[in-house]
């Protein structure tokens, strides 16, 4: 088991009149290897709670283990933690600041201490990953469109070579194709080098199409986690707390109130056309 | 008269060395040429680069063609008498909604705009009540902005637009950083504001899904208009759409991917109700 929350709690301004549980008894675990979608309002917890992934914020109450090992022990090495769950947050474009690409990915693995020959070879490997090819290396960042400079950023952070990554809202303001690149590079990531991935989007249909299993917050709690398919098939509990499934789920259920005899248990539009094309072969 | 008359338009964002001399021209707006009716419902859509902001940024003279000519209200942008007034009739709404928000309580948010365009105190307070109400925020208006979900914060944006009493709004992506809930909340609010207050809308988006009760809608690639008409036109053409690196609501790729699979059912489904309605008629 790679990481696991065990009744977790966060409280801010605790003990004044503007406390409030930001996390409230938050239990899971995550194997090596997952692709796990993490979904929410606004507001629901979601960022606070990857920040406890990598020990950024403390929890009030509850353990947290990663790898087997408690990560609020006096001698466990929070440091390294940090370089082992990578953390790309909302617009990681931002936070881009050298005058090359190649610089600004190598930022991360000098700061590791590692050797020169170590760190060029993990910054040539990282860029690679995000396909952001060698005739980029020179240019400035800022001279990128939206989706490379996202795909700098994300770089930055496997030049680490984390064994998680926890990506927050990864293609929001990016065009459709732009956003469809980011998420078949990670998957592809995932699929090749074996990373567990955490992905946090508002984006149903994202979720839908990439992730095994879904996590649910609500209000700080956390309202579902179950496998991707099922998470959708109770549309109108995810309605209750704000949330929505993806279109096709919504079409399959009206075909189904119409008296088709479609199974509704659809997510994508691929399974949405064989299911519903199967139906009419028969009716 | 139209309410926005674009015509010939071209921008170019010249980069200038530290001698000043000039290190290279990219021209974000290459030619482009658009009437908007008052009333309108228009949507632009494009790739990230494609020139969609900076086309809007020229609707309430931010930024002055480079060539070409605009118009708002019948005003030329180039004339600077015309420039309040443009601001006035022209708001724009941009992605962030943490940039919008000055103030420490909601309705002296709202009332911003028209305090600065010296509207007498009695009719701020008029205005802000009818706008907070227009937008559905007005039991926030004594509230702290920074308590409010990212939908409301959006609305009370808009509502400090809506009380400069303008005829368009233009709305740069304003949803992007929303979650589902939040952006039905702004999209049917804008929605709301063009059918009952018959104000024109500009919006700017990557949801394919908030275009399809547009009037019409702009296709952008490379500062040119490369696509246009009503959002069924558009969304018919979906290996062309998909060129210009975007795509089409679920449901009408679901419908497409049937059509291909020879499903008898129309081209251009833009909702699920349409497309639940087009395979019952199969039976029929």
């Amino acid at each position: 088991m790679q990481i696991v929350f065990d009744h977790v709690d966060y409280l801010y301004s605790g003990g004044t009149s503007f406390e409030k549980h930001a996390l409230r008894d938050i239990s899971f675990k995550i194997e090596k290897g997952e692709f796990i979608g993490l979904i929410g309002h606004t507001g629901s917890g979601k960022s606070t709670l990857i920040q406890h992934m990598n020990g950024l914020i403390k929890a009030t109450n509850g353990k947290i283990y990663y790898n087997g090992e408690d990560i609020y022990d006096k001698n466990y090495n929070m440091s390294q933690l940090r370089s082992k769950v990578g953390l790309v947050f909302q617009y990681p474009e931002h936070q881009l600041f050298e005058t090359t690409v190649y610089k600004d990915v190598y930022f991360g693995p000098k700061n590791l201490g590692l050797d020169k020959l170590e760190a060029d070879l993990r910054t040539y490997e990282a860029l690679k990953m995000v396909g952001i090819g060698e005739e980029l290396l020179d240019a400035s960042p800022f001279e990128l469109s939206g989706g490379q400079k996202r795909r700098v950023a994300i770089a930055g952070i496997l030049a680490m070579r984390p064994e998680v990554l926890v990506l927050d809202e990864p293609t929001a303001g990016l065009d459709p194709r732009g956003r469809d690149e980011i998420l078949d590079q990670i998957a592809m990531l995932h699929k090749e080098s074996k990373i567990t991935i955490i992905l946090v989007t508002h984006s149903m249909e994202d979720v839908a199409n990439y992730v095994d299993r879904i996590l649910v917050m609500n209000n700080g709690s956390l309202a579902m986690d179950q496998e991707t398919r099922s998470v959708f098939s109770r549309y109108k509990e995810l309605e209750e707390i704000h949330l929505a499934a993806p279109q096709v789920t919504y079409v399959m259920n009206t075909l189904k109130e119409k008296g088709f005899p479609v199974n509704t248990d659809v997510t994508t539009v691929t399974e949405a056309k064989n299911e519903i094309t199967r139906v009419l072969k028969i009716i | 008269m139209e309410m926005i008359k674009v015509e010939d338009l071209a921008f170019e964002y010249i980069r200038r060395n530290e001698e000043g001399d000039v290190e290279s021209i990219n021209r974000a707006i290459d030619g482009v040429s658009l009437d908007v009716k008052k009333g309108d419902f228009i949507a632009i859509i494009g790739a990230n680069g494609s020139g969609k902001s900076t086309l809007a940024k020229h609707i309430n003279a931010i930024l002055y063609p480079s060539e070409g000519t605009v118009w708002v209200n019948g005003m030329n942008t180039l004339k600077e008498e015309n420039l309040w007034e443009i601001r006035r009739s022209a708001g724009m709404v941009f992605q962030n909604p943490d940039n919008q928000i000055i103030a420490t309580v909601v309705e002296e948010d709202v009332g911003f705009g028209p305090e600065n365009l010296g509207v007498p105190t009695d009719e701020i307070w008029e205005r802000v009540e009818k706008s907070l109400k227009a937008v559905g925020m007005l039991e926030y208006r004594n509230q702290s902005p920074n308590k409010l979900s990212g939908g409301q914060k959006q609305r009370v944006a808009i509502a400090g637009i809506m009380a400069m009493k303008p005829e368009c709004i233009v709305l740069d992506e304003p949803t992007a950083m929303l979650d589902p809930d939040g952006r039905k909340e702004v999209i049917s609010t804008v929605r709301l504001l063009n059918q009952h207050e018959k104000i024109t809308v500009l919006l700017i988006t990557h949801h394919m899904d908030e275009v399809i009760n547009a009037d019409k809608v702009f296709v952008m690639e490379h500062g040119k208009i490369v696509m246009q008409g009503s959002p069924r036109e558009i969304f018919s053409r979906i290996p062309e759409i998909k060129k210009y690196r975007l795509d089409v609501p679920q449901v009408t790729e679901l419908a497409y991917e049937l059509r291909n699979a020879g499903v008898d059912i129309p081209e251009g489904i833009l909702s699920a109700d349409e497309l639940v309605q087009a395979l019952e008629n199969l039976g029929a």
